[in-house]
C-alpha cells in the first residue's frame, strides 16, 4: 500500500523530531538535550524524574534515546530496537487543554485526524524502582500506541503538588506509521538538501543494534557486571548516608552536595541490573531482591533531593 | 414541574469503569432529589455515557419543594403564661417553632393543656437544593482508580472534569464541581465536530443535540449500532462463491468497545493466510487481548480476517488509511508469533527439560526442574491409587506429562504471551508428536482457572492438574507461607479451589486426604493441607454448589474428605429438609445428641449389645425394629451415595421416635434400662451422623 503514504510527502525521522519540538518550544518549553547516562526511558533522566518533585513549575521537551537490553533483536527484527528514541515532555502544572495539544502536536507532523482512529485507551503507567505511579492513558493510532500519556500521582515515594503531565512520543513507531515503512531500518532518517540522497534508520542505527545486542546477550562479562553493581550501589549508598547531614552543612557545601551525582550511580545500578537481565543472570525470585536494592537507592536519591531544595529555602528565608 | 438534565464532561474514562458509574449517578440522583421531595417515587429516569461523558436525565422535577408543616407541642400552658403574659418558657417555643407568641395555640391532652404551633419549613427552590446536593453526589461516586489534578488536591475523580451541563427546564442550574460551574454548553466528538461547544437548549434535547455533534451518548443504541456494523461490513467483506463469512461473538469485547468510543464505525481488515495454520489460541489472543480485534470466521474455522470498530466515521479514503495500520500492526505481532512458533520448536520440550534447571520456581523450593520431579511423584502416586480403585488411566502418559508440563516456560512464545503458558506446552506437545493424552494434560494443566473455568478434560489432565497444584501448596506451608487473612500472594487458595473441583466434577476415586498424603511426607504439613482443603470444600460447596450455610456445616462435620461425597450428602440434605418429617427427626437428633452429652458428662459409659433383664418400652422396642429394618437398605443407599433415599429412610422413623421420646425417659433410674436405651439413641446418632450431624442445620422456631 505504498501510495497512501507517498501521496502527501512524509516527514523523514529528523524532521519529526524537529517539527514537535518546535511545537512544544513555541508554547512555552525549554528544550533540553537528552541525558548523556543511561536510562531505559525518558522519565528516568533527573530532567523528569528530580523536577516533577516540589512545587517549581516546570515546561521541559527533550529526546531521549532509551536503552532496554531485553528488547535487543540483533537489529533483525523490523519493529523491535535495543535502543529508541522518545519525545518526551513534562508540564508542570498540566494546562486545561493539554489533551488539545497533544492532538494539535500530531497534526503537526502531519496526521490529519479525520483520516484516523485515535483512540485513548486506559493505561496507568508506574516505576516501581522510581516509587513512582500516574494514571493516564495510552494513545491508540489506528491500532498502534504512539504515546504514553501520564497525569503523575507520585514519585520518589511522595505525593506530587502540583502533578504534571507527562506525554512520551515512540519517535520510532510514529516515523515508520507515517512513512509507511516494512521495516525500522529503512525509516527515511534524513534526506541530504544538496544530493537528494535518503539516508535511511539502519544506516545510523544498525550497526549499534546488532553490536549492543550482542554485547548484552553474548558478550557482557556477568560477574564483572555484579562487581559493577555492587561498586556504584556502595558508592551512592556512601553519598546518601551523607546527605543525612544537611542540616549541619553551610550553604556552599549544601549547594554543591552532589544529590544528582548519586542520581548517576543509582542509574548506573539500573543499566547493569538490565544488562545482566538480558543475559539471564538473574532467576525470578532474585530479581525481586535486586530491584529492591535499586529502589532503595533511587528513592533515597528523590528525598534526598526534596531535603535539598527544602533546607536551602529554609536557608534562603 | 420541568425535566432535568445533568452532565459532568472528563477527560477519557477507563472502559472497564464507565457503566457502574454510569448506573451509579443515576442511582444517585434519582435518590438526592427523592429525598429532597422534588420528584416523586418511581419516576422516569435515564442515563447516558461515553467515554467523555455521564449524564442523567429525569422526567418530572418540582421547581420548588413543597412546604413542610409541623404540629408541634411545647409547655404546659401553666407555666406558658403567668397572669396572661406569655413566659420565656412560652417565647422559647414560639422562637424554635419559628412562629410569633401570639400564633401559639393550646391543645388538650391527658396531661392537661399545652401550648401547640404549627412549624412552616418553607420549601427551598430545587435550584438551589440541587446546587447544594449535586457535588457530594458527585464526590461521593466509586472509582477503581482515581487521580488528583488540581493544585492544591482539592479533590479526587477519575479523570480531570472539563465542564458541566445541569439545567432545570430551560434554565441552568449553578452546580459547581472540581472548579468548574454548571452551564448548558456540552462538547462533541472531537475530530468529527470539534472544539465548538454544543448549546443544549432543553434536556430534552440533550440525546439530538449531541448526535448532531456526533456522539451517540445512549450506550445501547450505540451497542447496537457496533452489532449492525460488525454484521454488515463482515457480509459485506465476503465473496458470493464462497461460504459465508461470520464475525465471532465475543459479548465482553463488544462491551468494551461500545465504552471506547463515541461514535463507532467497523472497518474490516485482513492478514496474510500463512498465518493460519498457526495455533487458534495464539491468533485469538493477539487479536482479541492485545488489538481488541474481532476474528472472522468461515465455517466455524478463523479466517484470515479481523474487524477493528473505530471511534470515528471518514470515507473510503480514511478507512483504507486505518486498515492498513492496522493491518500493519497486526501482520507485525504476528510475524513475531510466527517466529516464535517456528524459534521455539527447533529444541524440542524434551530438550528443554534440562533447562528448567535453570529456571527458579521459588528460592528455597528450587528450580522448575525440581519441581516437575516432585510433580512426577505426586502424580504416580495418585495415578497408581486411582488405578487400584479401577479408574481408567494412562500412565505413561501421565509421567510425560509432568516430566514436560513447564518446558513451554523457556520458550520464546510463552515469554512473549505469558497467559498462554500450558496452553502452548500443550500445542507444542501435539506439534511435536506426543501423544495426544500427553499433549491434552499439559494443555490443561492450569485449570480450573476459577470456579467459572472447566477442569481438564482427560484424567491425566486432572491428576496433573491437582499434582502440580497440590506440589505448590505442600511446598508454600512448608515453608510457613501458607495464606493469611487479605494475603495469598501465591494463590494457593484458588489451586485448593481447582484440586476440590477437579475431584467433585471429574471421575476420579481420589480423596482430599489421598491428595495432601501424596503431596508431602511431613506430617504437620498434610495436616494443615487437610484442614486447607476441607476449608476450600466448604467454600466449593457454598459458592458453587450454592447450599446454605447450615447444611454445608452439617455436612461436613460428618466428613469432609472425600468431595463427590459431601456434594452428595449436601444436596440430599438440602433436598429432603423442608419437608416436616424431616424437621421432626432432625430436632430428635439434636435432642438425642444431647441427652448422650449428658451422659457423658455425668461419666456414664454405654456398653452396646449388653441384653437386660426386664421390661422393654413398647415404644423403645418399635424404635429399635424400625431402625433395625431401615439399616440394611440405609448402608445399601450409603454406599451408593444415594443419600435422598436414605435420608427419606431416616425420615420414616419420624413416628416411631416422636412416640419414644413422648413416652419414655431416656435417663431411667435403673442403669441397665437406662444403658439400652443410650445405647440405642447412640446407635442411631451414629448412623445418621454418617451423612450429617443434624444438630447443625438450623430449624424454624
Amino acid at each position: 500500500m505504498q501510495g497512501i503514504a507517498s501521496e502527501k510527502k512524509a516527514l523523514t525521522f529528523q524532521e519529526l523530531v524537529f517539527r514537535l519540538t518546535k511545537f512544544w518550544a513555541d508554547r512555552g518549553c525549554v528544550l533540553q538535550q537528552p541525558y548523556d547516562v543511561e536510562v531505559g526511558a525518558g522519565t528516568m533522566s533527573p530532567d523528569t524524574f528530580l523536577r516533577v518533585l516540589g512545587p517549581k513549575p516546570v515546561r521541559i521537551a527533550y529526546t531521549q534515546p532509551s536503552r532496554r537490553p531485553a528488547d535487543g533483536r540483533y537489529g533483525e527484527n523490523p519493529n523491535r530496537l535495543y535502543r529508541h528514541t522518545q519525545l518526551q515532555l513534562i508540564l508542570k502544572p498540566p494546562p486545561e487543554n493539554i489533551q488539545e495539544l497533544y492532538l494539535e502536536s500530531l497534526q503537526a507532523m502531519g496526521i490529519d485526524l479525520r483520516e484516523h482512529d485515535i483512540k485513548f485507551e486506559e493505561d496507568n503507567w508506574e516505576w516501581p524502582v522510581g516509587g513512582a505511579w500516574g494514571v493516564g492513558w495510552q494513545v491508540m493510532l489506528d491500532g498502534l500506541e504512539i504515546t504514553q500519556f501520564t497525569y503523575f500521582q507520585q514519585c520518589g515515594g511522595m505525593d506530587l503538588d502540583p502533578i504534571c503531565g507527562e506525554i512520551t512520543y515512540g519517535m520510532e513507531r510514529i516515523a515508520q506509521f507515517l512513512q509507511d515503512a516494512p521495516s525500522i531500518y529503512d525509516v527515511v532518517w534524513a534526506v541530504e538538501p544538496d544530493t537528494g540522497r535518503k539516508v535511511t534508520y539502519g544506516e545510523i542505527q544498525l550497526a549499534g543494534e546488532q553490536q549492543w545486542s550482542a554485547y548484552s546477550f553474548d558478550y557482557a562479562d556477568v560477574p564483572k557486571l555484579w562487581e559493577h553493581l555492587r561498586l556504584y550501589e556502595a558508592e551512592c549508598l556512601e553519598l546518601l548516608e551523607r546527605a543525612k547531614g544537611f542540616g549541619e552543612m553551610d550553604r556552599l557545601a549544601l549547594t554543591r552536595f552532589p544529590v544528582l551525582g548519586a542520581y548517576e550511580l543509582a542509574l548506573k545500578c539500573s543499566h547493569v541490573f538490565n544488562l545482566l537481565d538480558a543475559r539471564g543472570a538473574i532467576s525470578v525470585t532474585e530479581r525481586v531482591g535486586v530491584m529492591a536494592r535499586i529502589r532503595a537507592l533511587v528513592i533515597g536519591v528523590a528525598k534526598a533531593y526534596a531535603a535539598q531544595g527544602e533546607a536551602l529555602s529554609s536557608m534562603a528565608s | 414541574m420541568a425535566e432535568f438534565l445533568f452532565e459532568i464532561g472528563l477527560e477519557e474514562v477507563p472502559a472497564r469503569m464507565i457503566a457502574g458509574a454510569e448506573k451509579e449517578l443515576r442511582e444517585r440522583v434519582v435518590a438526592m432529589l427523592e429525598r429532597e421531595r422534588l420528584v416523586r417515587a418511581g419516576v422516569a429516569a435515564k442515563s447516558f455515557s461515553t467515554p467523555r461523558r455521564l449524564a442523567v436525565w429525569v422526567g418530572e422535577v418540582a421547581a420548588r419543594q413543597a412546604d413542610v408543616r409541623e404540629e408541634m407541642t411545647g409547655p404546659a400552658v401553666k407555666i406558658a403564661y403567668k397572669d396572661g403574659v406569655p413566659t420565656a418558657a412560652a417565647q422559647a417555643f414560639a422562637k424554635k417553632a419559628g412562629v410569633e407568641v401570639s400564633a401559639l395555640k393550646t391543645v388538650q391532652t391527658p396531661k392537661g393543656e399545652y401550648l401547640a404551633a404549627t412549624a412552616v419549613k418553607a420549601g427551598r427552590a430545587a435550584a438551589e437544593v440541587i446546587a447544594e446536593e449535586m457535588p457530594k453526589e458527585l464526590a461521593g461516586i466509586y472509582w477503581a482508580k482515581n487521580m488528583v489534578w488540581r493544585a492544591g488536591r482539592p479533590e479526587r475523580f477519575v479523570r480531570p472534569v472539563k465542564w458541566l451541563v445541569c439545567l432545570l427546564g430551560n434554565d441552568t442550574v449553578p452546580v459547581s464541581f472540581a472548579g468548574k460551574t454548571a452551564g448548558r454548553e456540552s462538547r462533541g466528538h472531537r475530530v468529527l465536530h470539534g472544539d465548538e461547544p454544543v448549546p443544549i437548549v432543553a434536556p430534552g434535547e440533550y440525546e439530538p443535540a449531541l448526535m448532531t455533534a456526533k456522539v451517540m451518548a445512549d450506550v445501547e443504541a450505540r451497542r447496537h449500532k457496533i452489532r449492525k456494523a460488525l454484521d454488515h461490513v463482515t457480509r459485506a467483506g465476503g465473496r458470493t462463491s464462497e461460504p459465508a463469512l461470520r464475525w465471532r461473538e465475543d459479548h465482553g469485547l463488544v462491551d468494551t468497545v461500545t465504552h471506547l468510543t463515541e461514535w463507532p464505525t467497523v472497518v474490516m481488515g485482513g492478514f496474510e493466510p500463512e498465518f493460519l495454520p498457526l495455533p487458534e489460541e495464539v491468533l485469538v489472543t493477539v487479536m482479541r487481548d492485545h488489538q481488541k480485534y474481532f476474528a472472522v470466521e468461515r465455517d466455524g474455522k478463523l479466517a484470515a480476517h479481523f474487524l477493528t470498530v473505530l471511534n470515528t466515521e471518514t470515507d473510503a479514503k480514511g478507512e483504507a488509511v486505518i486498515r492498513h495500520g492496522n493491518e500493519k500492526v497486526l501482520h507485525a505481532r504476528f510475524t513475531d508469533a510466527k517466529f516464535f512458533w517456528e524459534f521455539d520448536q527447533r529444541v524440542p520440550l524434551t530438550e528443554r527439560v534440562a533447562l528448567l534447571e535453570k529456571v527458579t520456581f521459588q528460592k528455597e523450593l528450587g528450580s522448575y526442574a525440581a519441581k516437575s520431579e516432585r510433580v512426577r511423584a505426586v502424580a504416580k502416586k495418585l495415578a497408581e491409587k486411582s488405578a487400584k480403585r479401577s479408574a481408567k488411566l494412562d500412565a505413561a502418559a501421565l509421567d510425560d506429562a509432568a516430566r514436560l508440563a513447564k518446558t513451554d516456560l523457556t520458550t520464546d512464545m510463552v515469554k512473549e504471551f505469558t497467559e498462554l503458558q500450558g496452553e502452548v506446552g500443550g500445542l507444542y506437545a501435539r506439534a511435536q508428536r506426543h501423544a495426544e493424552p500427553v499433549a491434552a494434560a499439559i494443555y490443561d494443566q492450569y485449570r480450573p482457572a476459577g470456579m467459572e473455568d472447566r477442569i481438564p478434560r482427560t484424567a491425566e489432565g486432572q491428576l496433573l492438574a491437582i499434582s502440580d497444584k497440590a506440589d505448590t501448596i505442600a511446598g508454600m506451608f512448608g515453608l510457613g507461607l501458607e495464606p493469611t487473612g487479605s494475603k495469598d500472594p501465591f494463590a494457593l487458595r484458588r489451586a485448593a479451589n481447582g484440586i476440590v473441583k477437579i475431584l467433585a466434577e471429574g471421575g476420579l476415586p481420589l480423596t482430599l486426604g489421598d491428595v495432601a498424603d501424596a503431596a508431602t511426607a511431613d506430617e504437620k504439613v498434610r495436616v494443615k493441607m487437610e484442614v486447607f482443603f476441607a476449608e476450600r470444600l466448604e467454600f466449593y460447596l457454598r459458592e458453587a454448589k450454592g447450599q446454605a450455610y447450615d447444611v454445608v456445616k452439617a455436612v461436613l462435620a460428618a466428613g469432609a474428605n472425600d468431595v463427590r461425597d459431601a456434594v452428595a450428602r449436601a444436596e440430599a440434605v438440602t433436598a429432603v429438609r423442608g419437608s416436616e418429617d424431616f424437621a421432626a427427626v432432625s430436632a430428635a437428633f439434636k435432642r438425642m445428641k444431647n441427652i448422650l452429652a449428658q451422659a457423658a458428662e455425668k461419666g456414664i459409659k454405654i456398653e452396646h449389645g449388653k441384653a437386660h433383664a426386664g421390661e422393654v418400652h413398647a415404644t423403645q422396642r418399635q424404635l429399635a425394629d424400625a431402625a433395625g429394618k431401615i439399616g440394611a437398605q440405609f448402608k445399601a443407599n450409603a454406599a451408593r451415595h444415594e443419600y435422598v433415599p436414605a435420608m427419606e429412610l431416616i425420615a420414616g422413623l419420624r413416628g416411631p421416635v416422636d412416640a419414644f421420646f413422648d413416652q419414655v425417659m431416656v435417663m431411667d433410674p435403673d442403669a441397665a434400662v437406662r444403658n439400652a436405651r443410650l445405647a440405642l439413641l447412640a446407635g442411631l446418632v451414629e448412623t445418621f451422623s454418617k451423612i450429617a450431624d443434624f444438630s447443625e442445620i438450623v430449624t424454624a422456631g
